[in-house]
């Protein structure tokens, strides 16, 4: 996976978002603040333009830029979460031109823990942990039983859709909705959704590149 | 002196936090507010918050209180990637936290003072 894959990520994430912010802002609007949707489409806007205007030479480059442009400019919790996920994603690919699954495995689970550091959130806790957790396991599954790219792929956003859905009867117990308490069980966790639609759209950016 | 911060979703929760604190504690304690996103919406600003440490940072240290959760994910994500030796954050009541930092900087504390001052302000009662 070069420089073009990743950058064409950003791409299909800003896509899938902006698309998705309505329903994001929805599943918000019900046990949060109801701007999860316009945050995240604001912020890879950003994402968009600023790999437009400086364009980076190597896949870590572009996380790490996406990252940055995504504490700068979202405003709300998903801007350090995601910024912190994509720049640690993007020090542990380092400059290598041409990333493999194993690389690729080993970023996904450094921004896991990136997240888990920053939010203190564990699997369970109804944030976008649920998405990601089950998505690092099923890449690193992947790797281990040397499944081709595609498949992988396919995997990671199954996973992250499955781990998303089953947020569903969760109680919050971290994040905006955890000051609902019960109230919170019976809706999808915005942050986990969103995860879902980032990492699905690896799967997409890989049909678009390979 | 120790800098006090304060972190808000709000920019008028943030200013006026600060008002009621200076106007209880003593205008001579470097205070700033950084509420509210770059563009004036509700949300947290991590340029904001640099800037309000920049301002109220005499060498002596600065807490920084915090509202609600994507203020602590912007001060914690602040630090990480651009540690600071003397810059703290209170696990601290917003208003009440606010009031003992500032009273306690103005008594010449040390910065690891106003931090403890700021986090025992929980265990002040209302009655």
């Amino acid at each position: 996976m070069d420089t073009s894959f990743f950058v064409a990520w950003m791409e299909e994430i800003a896509t899938a978002v902006q698309a998705q912010r309505d329903h994001l802002t929805q599943l918000d609007a019900a046990i949060g603040d109801a701007d999860h949707g316009s945050n995240l489409d604001r912020g890879f806007g950003e994402v968009r333009r600023a790999l437009a205007d400086s364009p980076p030479e190597t896949p870590g480059a572009v996380l790490r830029l996406a990252g940055a442009t995504l504490i700068r400019k979202v405003g709300g919790a998903s801007g350090p979460l995601y910024g912190t996920a994509f720049r640690q994603m993007g020090r542990s690919l380092g400059d290598v031109s041409d990333i493999s699954l194993a690389e690729l495995s080993t970023a996904l689970d450094a921004a896991l823990a990136g997240v888990q550091k920053l939010g203190a959130a564990v699997e369970g806790d109804k944030t976008m942990v649920d998405a990601l957790a089950p998505a690092v396991r099923a890449l690193a599954k992947a790797v281990q039983d040397g499944v081709k790219a595609e498949d992988a792929l396919s995997a990671v956003a199954a996973a992250a859709q499955e781990g998303a859905k089953a947020t569903i009867p969760l109680q919050a117990r971290k994040g905006r909705a955890s000051y609902l308490g019960s109230r919170s069980a019976g809706h999808e966790d915005p942050g986990a959704a969103s995860t879902a639609l980032v990492l699905s759209a690896l799967r997409t950016a890989g049909f678009r590149t390979w | 002196m120790v800098g006090i911060v304060l972190i808000s979703h709000s920019a008028r929760l943030a200013d006026e936090v600060a008002e009621l604190a200076a106007q209880i504690g003593g205008r001579d304690v470097p205070i700033a507010a950084a509420g509210g996103t770059d563009d004036g919406r509700l949300g947290t600003s991590i340029t904001k918050l640099s800037a309000a440490i920049d301002t109220v940072d005499q060498g002596d240290g600065v807490v920084v209180l915090m509202d609600l959760g994507s203020a602590v994910l912007t001060a914690r994500t602040l630090l990480d990637e651009y540690p600071r030796p003397k810059v703290f954050l209170a696990d601290a009541p917003f208003v009440e936290g606010a009031i003992s930092a500032l009273v306690t900087s103005g008594g010449g504390a040390d910065v690891k003072a106003v931090l403890t001052a700021a986090e025992e302000a929980r265990h002040i009662g209302k009655f």
